[in-house]
């Protein structure tokens, strides 16, 4: 399909996608927070907005961000529009699975090192302080 | 007598129009600021009938119409000042110009937009010195649009605005109808059978067959509610009493159940011998919706 509305990167609606609109809609607004491309707290364009932009109906993109908000993906403040939410949602979710992932290599080294459990508890409390010192 | 802002910009309460050969009954009809309704029939269904009474050109024989507040037909001069109306058998008048129709608008209608016109002229790749008699359908179609889009009315009524347009410009009008839409305090009913451009940019959709309106609602809500749910059951086996199914077709073991009304209470009642369930688009949805009432209706 031809992408006419880069104004709202590139977002498009495929006829022969079997997903219905809404959700069409909806992943592509997920991976642009997801990737960053769209960081907390930038403002997303106006349900009108972005309806006229992709030729779809008003009702169709009001069910996608009503979805996003129900997930915690954005947040809407009435009368100043939709925005990427914060630290909750997605950008939380990424953070989590990020820690996870730190964890898991931290403690892979410290078997390679031979470090005991104890010891690694210790230098995570280590790092901890120093950051706290910082602040 | 001026219009609040949460006022509905159509309003039909069971309206009845008799022809010899054709009744238009019980039609009613809610459209609410800012938002687009497709009005979908077949032909003959009763949509053309339906939009000439909402303007006034003819008159019910029975019940209520309001459009933007004032009462149709007696107020129907008020009403129109802000009604853009295009019909696609409206034709510019011959041995003249789209540019002498601009003209024309423009010394009738103050709200008349000449920054606007311009710019239409430019995005439908229109002449305004071009004789009408040389224009081709699809050219007539989109100058009509343009002499109802300028004078910028809060309402468009539409019939058929699509038919005859190629692919490209039918992409380019329906750009200008979602423009429109950015303001909330517009709206636009449009009928049409280009299930596709209705199924795109309706809010709400109106289904009308054999003058009587079978199905009125959120278009999101349709798209939602109606399933095709295939069926592959044990030798032997027969399925339990259905709620909310509106045809079954059965080939030995395979079933094809639609539902008008799906949820997974419905898959769970089936049980396990569900294959696939399939989401159907708008022109499935409506053929299915139309036949089931018919059949309600014995006919």
């Amino acid at each position: 399909m031809l992408c006419i509305h880069s104004m709202y990167s590139g977002i498009n609606i495929s006829q022969t996608d079997p997903r219905p609109m809404y959700l069409q809609i909806l992943e592509q607004i997920r991976a642009r927070i997801a990737a960053r491309d769209w960081p907390p707290g930038k403002e997303l364009p106006s349900i009108r907005a972005l309806a006229a932009g992709l030729n779809v109906s008003v009702i169709t993109v009001k069910r996608a961000y009503l979805d996003l908000e129900t997930e915690g993906v954005i947040v809407t403040r009435h009368g100043k529009g939709s925005f990427v939410a914060d630290v909750n949602g997605l950008a939380g979710e990424l953070k989590e699975e990020q820690l996870a992932e730190h964890l898991a290599q931290a403690a892979e080294i410290s078997r390679l090192l031979g470090l005991s459990d104890d010891e690694l508890a210790a230098r995570m409390r280590r790092a901890l302080k120093n950051l706290d010192a910082k602040k | 007598m001026k219009q609040g802002m949460n006022d509905k910009h159509i309003e039909m309460r069971g309206v009845r129009k008799v022809y010899r050969f054709f009744t238009l009954d019980s039609v009613s009809l809610a459209l609410e600021p800012g938002q687009i309704m497709g009005f979908v029939g077949p032909n003959g269904a009763g949509k053309s009938t339906t939009l000439r009474l909402l303007m006034g050109m003819i008159s019910p024989d029975a019940g209520e119409i309001r459009v933007l507040g004032h009462e149709i037909p007696k107020a129907q001069a008020i009403a129109k000042r802000d009604i853009g109306f295009v019909s696609a058998e409206m034709r510019l008048l011959p041995h003249t110009t789209l540019g002498w129709h601009m003209d024309f608008m423009k010394s009738i209608y103050p709200e008349w937009d000449g920054g606007y016109a311009a710019t239409l002229v430019k995005r439908f790749n229109l002449r305004p010195e071009q004789n009408a008699r040389s224009l081709s359908l699809g050219e007539h179609v989109k100058a009509t649009l343009l002499l109802a889009l300028a004078r910028r009315p809060r309402l468009l009524i539409l019939d058929e605005p699509t038919t005859g347009l190629d692919p490209v410009a039918r992409h380019e009008v329906i750009s200008e109808f979602m423009d429109v839409l950015r303001d909330e305090s517009r709206s636009i009913l449009f009928s049409s059978h280009n299930t596709v451009d209705v199924e795109r940019i309706s809010d709400t959709l109106t289904f009308i067959d054999r003058g009587r309106i079978v199905d009125s609602g959120d278009k999101e809500a349709f798209l939602d509610r109606w399933r095709r749910i295939q069926v592959q059951l044990p030798p032997g086996a027969a399925l339990p009493a259905l709620p909310n199914v509106v045809k079954r077709e059965v080939d030995g073991q395979f079933v094809t159940l639609t539902t008008n009304q799906y949820s997974e209470g419905l898959q769970n009642l089936i049980g396990p011998h569900v294959t696939h369930v399939h989401r159907m688009n708008l022109e499935e949805i409506f053929v299915a919706n139309v036949m089931y009432h018919r059949e309600a209706r014995g006919q």
